[in-house]
This record gives C-alpha cells, sequence and structure tokens, in this order.
C-alpha cells in the first residue's frame, strides 16, 4: 500500500511539472497559430462549407499572393447573430440575398466601391438589382438557385407541376418540407394565388390555416437533410432547394427536379464585405477574380449551381447550360420571386410559423 | 450459486447497454467506407474517404483545434470545479446557497444564449477572437459539469479519515495526496471525461466564440450540411475512436503488467 | 480509541482563530470559479437581462417581452419540453443505475476502462451518429429490414420521426451524464455495509431499497440535474429525430436570436427558462433533503 500511494506520490509531482510544460507548450502553439506568418497578406473568407472549390482558392493565391484563409458557417441566421454580436475578422462573407437585406439595414456591411471590381459587367442584368440591394451598393450576385419539389418518380408516378402535390393525402407521411418560415409561408401563399412577399395578415393567416392543414402529411420540416431523405427513399415529394434536389438526383436517378407552375422563390448567394473588416483591399480583389468568366465557368462546373455571370455561359459545359432544373428557361424565372425581407412583419410570421409547429 | 447468477446477470445488462452505445457506431463506421457521398444508404464499399481525408488540410485542422481546446478546458475546469466542490462540500458560508444555484446556471442555459452573450461580451471589451475565446467558454460551462459530479462523490466522503491521517502525523499535502486525492479520484476522472466529451460535442458555444481560423470538428461537420456530411467525416471519427480504443487497450495492458509484476514482487 | 479521543477533544477546542482560518480556505478554493464565473458567465447574463427589458432596436427600458410570454402557446410549449425532460430522465436513470453499479463492481483494473469505452462513442461527431441512428430506424433502414427478412413484419414499422424516436435519441445522448456520476458515487459504496445488513437480517431487495440506493442518491441526484435541465433546453435531436414537427423551448429561443432575429423576447424567455429550473431545483433539493448533494 505505502509504495504503491508513494508511486502515485511521484506520479501527480511529476503530472503537476508535465501539466506545467504542457500549458507552455500549447501556449506557444496558440500564439504561433494566432500569428500569421509576417509579410504574407491573409485574407479571411466566411462562407458554407465546400462553397469554394480549392483549385480556385490556389490560383488566386498563386496569382497575387495572398493566403485564403477558410472560415465556416452552416447558416445565414447564425452568420448574421455573430456579426450582430460583434465578431470581426472577415474579411469576405457569403450571405443570401434575404439576409444581405437585413445586414445592410443593420449597418454590418461596407460598401464595395464600382470601381474595384470592373468585372460585375459580366453579370446578367435578371440578377442584378435585387430587391436586398437594389443599387448593388452593398453586395455582388456570386451563385443563386431556386426552391422547387424533389420528386421520386419511381413512386410518384403522375406528372407533378404544382404546390398541389404536397396537400395530396395519398402522400401521407412521405412528404417533406422546408425547415424555414418563409419558405414554407411562401408555397402555401403560391398555392393560394398570393406574392410570397405578402404584407396582408388575412393572407398570411390562410396560409398558416392551409399549413396546419398539411401538417398530418408532412413527415418531417428539414431544411439539411432534404438530399438524404429523398436519396434513402424515405420521402417521395421533398420542398426542396434546387442545388439539394440535385445532388440527390445525382444519387438516384428516380429523383427529378420541379419548379412548379404557380411559381416560387429565387435566392442568390451574394458576397459583401462587413463594416469590421481588416483587409478591405484583399477582399475586393477575390470579388474581382471570383467575378471573371472562365472562373465563373469553374464554379458553377464545380458546385452544379447556375452562375449568374453572363459571359460565363458559353465557357460553361452544355450539362449544366441546357438542364432546365439547373438554368430554368426564361418563362419559368419570370414567375419566381426573390424573398424580401418583412420587416416589422417578421415576428408576425414568426408568431404564425410558431402556431404552425405547435399544434 | 445465486452470486454466480447474479455476476452473469451483470454481464448480460453490461453488453447489452454496450450494445445499445455502439450501435449506431457500427452503422458510423461501415459508412466509412460507403461510395455513396451521402450518409443515407449504402452503394457500394471504398477507400476512398480515408485517400480525400488524407489531403484534407480543413478538417485536420480542425479536429486538431477540437483537440486543443477540449483538452485545455477539460484540465482546466476539472481543476477549478474540483476544487470549488470541496470548498462547497467542506464549508459553509453566507451566500452559499446563492452561490449554488448561480453554479446551476451554466447547466441551465441554452447554448446559443450562453454563445451569443458571451460573444456580446468579449466584443465589448475588444477581445480578440481565437481559440482562445473557445477555450474560455468551454471553461464557464464545464466548471459546474465537474462541480456537480464531484460534489456527488464528496457526499459520501468520511471527513475522519483526513483527520485520521493527520493524526498520526501526516501533513496537509501528504494528507491530500495520500488520502484525499486516491479517494476522489473516481469523481474527478469521471468529471473531466464528461467535461472533454462536452467541449468535444460542442458546437453552438464554439461557432459564436471561436476566431478566424480557430474552426472546430463540429463547426466544420455542420457547415458540411449544406452540400452532404461526406463520408469522409465518418471516416475521421473511425480513425479517432481506433486511436482512442488503441490508447485504452495499451493503457490496460501496462496497468495488467505492473498489476502482475506487484503480484509477482510481494509473491517473491 | 485514541485516536477517537483525541478527535474530540480537538474539535471541542476549535477555536474561533481555526474557523476563520477554515472559511479563509474556503473563498481560495472557490477563487478561481469566482473569477473565471463571474467574468465570463456573469457578465454575458448581465448583457441577456440587459436584453431582456430592452425595447426592440434597443430603444428603451421596457417590461413588453415577459408580457408577451404569458401567452398559452408558451405556456404549452414549456409543458410539452418539461415531460419530454421527465420522461428521458426516468429511462435514463433504470437504464444507467445498474450499468453503473455493475461497473462499480467490476475488477477494479476494468473500471476505468470500461468506463471510458462507454464515453468513447461520443467523441464521434453528433450529425453522423445521429444520422446512424436514423440509418437504423427509417422505414427501409436495418431495423425494418431485419424484422422483414425474418419475416417478422409485412409493412415497415413507422419508427422515426416519433415520439418514440425522440426519447430514445435523447436517452442515447445523455445516458453518460446519468452513468458519469452514478458510477462516481456508487464507487463508494462499502461491502461491509451491505454484509452488515444481511447479517442483521435484511433479504436482498431491502438491502437495496434500505442502504444502497439511500447512499447512492446523490449519484442519482446530480444525474437528474445533467440530464433534466440539459435536456429541458434540447431541440436539435427532437428535431432530427422527431421530424421538428412540435416546438420546444429550445427551437423557441433559438429561433428567436436566429430566424425571428428578435434579441430581446429570446433573451426574456431564457431569464425565464432559468429562474424557473433555478427555483425548481431549490424546490426539489428541499424536498429530497438534498443539502450537500449540489
Amino acid at each position: 500500500m505505502d509504495k504503491r500511494v508513494n508511486r502515485l506520490e511521484n506520479l501527480c509531482a511529476k503530472g503537476v511539472g508535465t501539466l506545467k510544460k504542457l500549458i507552455l507548450v500549447v501556449l506557444s502553439v496558440l500564439l504561433m497559430a494566432a500569428a500569421p506568418a509576417a509579410g504574407v497578406q491573409v485574407v479571411n473568407i466566411y462562407n458554407w462549407a465546400d462553397y469554394l472549390p480549392e483549385d480556385v482558392i490556389r490560383d488566386f493565391e498563386r496569382e497575387t499572393g495572398i493566403r485564403v484563409v477558410y472560415n465556416v458557417f452552416s447558416n445565414n441566421e447564425e452568420l448574421h447573430a455573430r456579426l450582430r454580436a460583434g465578431a470581426s475578422g472577415y474579411d469576405l462573407i457569403f450571405p443570401s440575398d434575404y439576409m444581405v437585406e437585413v445586414l445592410i439595414e443593420e449597418g454590418l456591411l461596407q460598401p464595395i466601391p464600382r470601381e474595384a471590381i470592373p468585372n460585375i459587367a459580366h453579370i446578367d442584368q435578371r440578377f442584378l438589382s435585387l430587391p436586398a440591394d437594389p443599387e448593388n451598393k452593398y453586395a455582388v450576385p456570386y451563385l443563386w438557385g431556386t426552391t422547387g419539389i424533389g420528386v421520386n418518380t419511381r413512386y410518384v408516378t403522375e406528372e407533378v407541376d404544382s404546390w398541389d402535390v404536397l396537400w395530396d393525402p395519398k402522400y401521407r407521411g412521405r412528404i417533406a418540407m422546408l425547415n424555414d418560415a418563409r419558405e414554407v409561408f411562401a408555397v402555401a401563399l403560391k398555392r393560394l394565388g398570393y406574392s410570397l412577399n405578402s404584407r396582408d395578415l388575412a393572407e398570411l393567416q390562410a396560409a398558416r390555416d392551409l399549413l396546419i392543414q398539411q401538417k398530418p402529411l408532412v413527415l418531417t420540416y428539414d431544411s439539411d437533410n432534404t438530399k438524404n431523405l429523398l436519396v434513402s427513399e424515405e420521402v417521395w415529394l421533398a420542398h426542396g432547394y434546387s442545388g439539394d434536389v440535385l445532388m440527390a438526383a445525382e444519387e438516384n436517378p428516380n429523383i427529378v427536379y420541379v419548379v412548379p407552375k404557380e411559381g416560387g422563390s429565387m435566392w442568390m448567394d451574394m458576397m459583401a464585405i462587413p463594416r469590421t473588416a481588416r483587409n478591405v483591399e484583399g477582399a475586393l480583389k477575390l470579388i474581382d477574380f471570383l467575378l471573371r468568366p472562365d472562373i465563373s465557368a469553374r464554379l458553377s462546373e464545380a458546385i452544379w449551381y447556375p452562375s449568374p455571370n453572363r459571359t460565363s455561359w458559353e465557357l460553361t459545359s452544355p450539362e449544366i447550360m441546357e438542364d432546365p432544373s439547373i438554368h430554368p428557361p426564361a418563362e419559368v424565372l419570370d414567375k419566381l420571386e426573390w424573398l424580401e425581407d418583412l420587416g416589422d412583419l417578421a415576428p408576425v410570421v414568426d408568431r404564425l410559423w410558431t402556431e404552425v409547429k405547435a399544434d | 450459486m445465486r452470486h454466480r447468477g447474479l455476476r452473469w446477470a451483470a454481464g448480460l445488462y453490461v453488453a447489452l447497454i454496450f450494445l445499445f452505445l455502439y450501435l449506431p457506431i457500427v452503422v458510423l463506421v461501415v459508412f466509412s467506407f460507403n461510395k455513396s457521398r451521402l450518409n443515407a444508404v449504402w452503394t457500394g464499399f471504398t477507400f476512398d474517404w480515408y485517400r480525400q481525408l488524407w489531403t484534407d488540410f480543413a478538417i485536420w485542422r480542425a479536429t486538431g483545434n477540437s483537440l486543443i481546446v477540449g483538452v485545455a478546458s477539460a484540465v482546466i475546469s476539472t481543476a477549478i470545479g474540483t476544487m470549488a466542490a470541496f470548498a462547497l462540500h467542506r464549508y459553509s458560508f453566507r451566500g452559499k446557497a446563492a452561490f449554488e444555484s448561480f453554479l446551476q446556471l451554466p447547466i441551465v442555459i441554452p447554448e446559443i444564449v450562453m454563445g451569443v452573450s458571451l460573444l456580446a461580451f468579449y466584443a465589448l471589451i475588444d477581445m480578440p477572437l481565437g481559440i482562445q475565446t473557445v477555450t474560455i467558454a468551454h471553461v464557464a460551462f464545464n466548471i459546474s459539469f465537474v462541480a456537480v459530479i464531484v460534489r456527488a462523490r464528496l457526499y459520501a466522503f468520511d471527513f475522519t479519515l483526513e483527520e485520521a491521517a493527520m493524526d498520526l502525523g501526516a501533513n496537509r499535502r501528504q494528507t491530500f495526496f495520500r488520502v484525499t486525492l486516491p479517494l476522489i479520484a473516481p469523481g474527478v476522472a469521471a468529471g473531466f471525461l464528461i467535461a472533454l466529451t462536452l467541449s468535444l460535442d460542442d458546437f453552438i458555444i464554439a461557432f459564436f466564440t471561436a476566431g478566424p481560423g480557430a474552426t472546430t470538428l463540429p463547426m466544420q461537420v455542420y457547415s458540411m450540411m449544406r452540400f452532404g456530411v461526406t463520408p469522409k467525416v465518418n471516416a475521421l471519427s473511425t480513425l479517432i475512436l481506433a486511436v482512442v480504443i488503441v490508447i485504452g487497450v495499451v493503457g490496460q495492458f501496462l496497468l495488467r503488467a505492473r498489476a502482475q509484476k506487484e503480484a509477482g514482487g510481494r509473491a517473491a | 480509541m485514541a485516536t477517537s479521543q483525541t478527535l474530540a477533544r480537538e474539535r471541542a477546542l476549535d477555536t474561533s482563530d481555526v474557523m476563520r482560518r477554515k472559511l479563509y480556505g474556503a473563498h481560495l478554493l472557490l477563487l478561481p470559479a469566482y473569477l473565471w464565473l463571474g467574468l465570463f458567465f456573469l457578465f454575458p447574463l448581465l448583457i441577456i437581462v440587459y436584453y431582456s427589458v430592452s425595447q426592440a432596436g434597443g430603444a428603451g427600458f421596457t417590461l413588453e417581452h415577459y408580457a408577451r410570454l404569458w401567452d398559452p402557446l408558451y405556456g404549452r410549449i414549456l409543458w410539452r419540453s418539461f415531460w419530454l425532460a421527465v420522461l428521458t430522465t426516468a429511462i435514463t436513470i433504470v437504464l444507467a443505475y445498474p450499468f453503473a453499479y455493475a461497473l462499480a463492481r467490476a475488477p477494479r483494473r476494468w473500471r476505468m476502462f470500461l468506463l471510458m469505452l462507454s464515453v468513447i462513442p461520443f467523441w464521434t461527431n453528433f450529425l453522423i451518429r445521429t444520422y446512424a441512428w436514423m440509418v437504423i430506424l427509417r422505414s427501409n433502414g436495418l431495423v425494418n429490414s431485419v424484422l422483414a427478412s425474418l419475416g417478422l413484419i409485412e409493412r415497415p414499422l413507422s419508427l422515426l420521426y416519433t415520439p418514440g424516436a425522440v426519447l430514445l435519441g435523447l436517452v442515447y445522448g445523455f445516458l453518460p451524464f446519468m452513468i458519469l456520476p452514478i458510477y462516481a458515487s456508487i464507487d463508494r459504496l462499502e461491502p461491509s455495509l451491505l454484509e452488515a445488513a444481511s447479517d442483521l437480517g435484511a433479504r436482498p431487495r431491502q438491502t437495496f431499497w434500505r442502504v444502497t440506493l439511500p447512499l447512492t442518491a446523490p449519484g442519482i441526484a446530480a444525474g437528474v440535474l445533467l440530464v433534466f435541465v440539459p435536456v429541458l433546453g434540447m431541440f436539435v435531436i427532437p428535431d432530427l429525430m422527431g421530424g421538428a414537427k412540435v416546438t420546444l423551448v429550445g427551437n423557441l429561443i433559438q429561433n428567436q436570436f436566429l430566424s425571428a432575429r428578435n434579441w430581446e423576447f429570446g433573451s426574456a424567455a431564457s431569464v425565464v427558462l432559468m429562474a424557473l429550473v433555478v427555483i425548481g431545483l431549490r424546490i426539489y433539493k428541499r424536498f429530497f433533503r438534498l443539502e450537500g448533494v449540489f
């Protein structure tokens, strides 16, 4: 007993010594990690993971000598909450259009001087002057997409062209909706023939009632796992983002993407510079780089999202350009709306959404 | 006779619970060899993800960050939490009940509330964000968890043993290391394990308090949800699991070897 | 015995000087906790309280957010979360106790190893762990495939996206939080006490209920704190495994900080939640006479 206790004591003493050494090592590693290498310019980007291909980053680094540090967030709301709470150090962020509107309103972005980004001339008219930032003063288009229905044609043999199918009791328990108040309300509003940016309380309440009606048919409300749900065939009809459904279609050829005839929402991921950015010059260089048609084409090819860059379309493979799920024809595009921020009506919609969920 | 039956039943029960605990882990490991990039359906066998993992700098950096934050915050919070548990157990002082209630708050507080408020606080005092701000945050909530576990252990602790030891001539340091520490060790170890586990798995608080370049593993994985949480993550988890289990098994053998040597030595 | 006499004499001679020295020790031990939590928890908490009484947009003082919480809608949400937490805790106790007991009674050499083994699954990533459960439980998943191939069922059982799945996910996720504290307290249980009980004529069941359980109660109480309270604010697992069809307290608060962008209301809700839990815990402590446990 005595020898064991002695050994324990020695172990503890040695342990404390090692601990002190460990702390010193950890601190020095942390300090080294925190301090950037002397002389190398760094640009910190804040983006979705896998949304900017490695090879494009390497090319930028090689051309400009600026190092890119890739930081990630998992949704727009979290991005906003961080910036609003005071997070700083990010030079270039990639918010979606509806979030850009909020960020501008809250004064969290700084204006982008047009002269610094000449390549913006390549962007197609349709994708400029979004309601979020009509003069493109604060944000520049990156990639865009639509929201529609992912259909598993093996189980849903009828032709799907309307949001109505998501209310069809035949598919009870095989329907998934996005877990996003605005997107889900957009579906109900469009089905009722209203604008998805409606501010009319009666229309919103009608939409809520329609959604409560639908709820028993819905298996799950999920914005992040649409692909999994479709591919595993757990769900046959999924309200989802174009990119997600297309990724599922790649894995399961039974799956197709449909934009309903009533129309739906369009969304645009954009590039913006936070007010607290440290390397504005580097951020501007990166924005202009990403606006180059050849680079834009590469983005589209790698991620399978349509690019708003008109000149890049000639450089993009026909496989992507001719796929109506990726590049919808003009007639379809005309029926789609950008989601606008509802401002002071936001808490109302949130409350209605809570009512749908809490039922 | 009855005893042997009971031990049998106990062993079976433990095995069943381990089966429950490891069932999803087995699935997770199997899926690390899945051809499909989605963690949904099995489409075929491949080593590709392990190959890709080798060159994915971002994910290794995130793993490293998580380990640094995890170990550092677990060590610090275990130390602070154990000391706090001791103080609360032994002494009674004015405001003790209030402090006890305050100590429960980090367990109650919704993670996002803690994340946002701490970030706002950091911004207020102009503290630069980085890996240190995450570690600080993790220590802040872990202290309470450790304190609760260690206190539960101390509750049955017989302080007369300490007094007896001192009576027999041991000084405070000897008493602590030879009597107190060995007896509360399981509690401290349990507290450390909980703190480490909580830190490694935390997403929300790390997300809000981390600075550029300080992405932790959960942050990296969550952000992969948009384009698919590929089996690369499964491969990484499998590797981590394998390493930890190997370390554990090796540790066990070393312990057994030492015990056998001791037994042999004593017999001789 | 000489020792106990010495102890008794010592205690009798306890001067106020000794007592003062002892209390000084208390505050010294607590100093790191005071500093760390005071700086990195109390201040942020005050920021939250400040938000909770600010008008949206930060204009002035208001109690409207607290008033808004009086709505029965939020009461329903809280009630649902409460029951989910109670059920989860109860099931976790039943599952964890025998396991922790068996572990604490295992050969000394194996204890730490087995304990680590029960925690290691939670060092894998949470998201893929939950995905794995979905692969197991969904309608064409592992369980259903096995049952179907054995001919036991004709149509797949709907296991996922049900309240049962939510409970399963929560119990799974929080089991170690019950195992560890119970283990920590059982280790102290002296076999001699159990022998003494049986010597005095107690049957095994009596020994358990009257000796073992009361002595390990602190471990259970600690486990209840570490499971019940966090589960109250949990929503990720219920959303993933339950289909996000139900709003829980966690969803409500998270939404306010993210999609609803109403930090003021979210802060008020958080303050109310924290107050309710702290008060509830005080009552729980008093009722079960658990002073000194946590």
